[in-house]
């Protein structure tokens, strides 16, 4: 096989990989903020790879710029709407998971 | 017409896999314990399903699939901010 193709699998193993860690920290985490703080950066660290993953796939074509397109997307608009839903949570008096009453 | 071999396979264990992980998410959306919490696993359940569209665009040599991945994605971009905004305004109706 081609070193694109090796490169390919590897990406695309990677960001499933951090897709994995995203969903294990959206179940096990114990409060919304830190859910929020997992599904932001390892899910778009994982979107980010695995999509890079499935561009080398394509070839040179129109759909390598659909892919890094959809790619940039996500990478701008997964961390603002985690903000924007944390932050609503913040406004409406959701306090946040801390350890000081676990004594 | 498909990508064959050992990188057709992995795209598309790549791509189950993230519809286990989605499957999974399903849990958060039960057990919340608040609205938010469910809006995020909403959300993460929308941004695995562009992935996997992305990844069967690429294994089965579609690119048609693409144009739905982006379409999906700004949907679901609209629904965090609409559902986030709407909470804030209505003092948390929904």
């Amino acid at each position: 096989m081609a070193v694109t193709e090796w490169l390919a699998i590897a990406l695309v193993v990677a960001g499933t990989f951090f897709g994995f860690v995203a969903v294990v920290g959206i179940v096990r985490l114990p409060d919304l903020y830190t859910r929020a703080h997992a599904t932001s950066k390892s899910d778009t660290l994982g979107i980010i790879l695995t999509l890079s993953g499935a561009a080398l796939v394509f070839g040179a074509d129109l759909a390598v710029a659909k892919t890094a397109v959809l790619g940039l997307f996500l990478f701008v608009t997964n961390p603002t709407a985690a903000h924007a839903i944390t932050r609503a949570a913040y406004d409406q008096g959701i306090a946040p998971w801390t350890t000081e009453g676990d004594e | 017409m498909a990508v064959s071999g050992l990188l057709g396979t992995v795209l598309l264990a790549a791509a189950g896999a993230f519809v286990v992980f989605a499957i999974v998410l399903v849990y958060r959306i039960v057990a919340g314990p608040t609205m938010q919490d469910r809006v995020i696993a909403v959300n993460g359940i929308g941004t695995n399903v562009v992935v996997v569209l992305a990844l069967l665009a690429a294994a089965l040599e579609r690119p048609g699939y693409l144009d739905i991945a982006l379409v999906y994605g700004m949907l679901n971009f609209l629904m965090s901010i609409a559902i986030s905004k709407f909470t804030v305004e209505r003092g948390g109706v929904i």
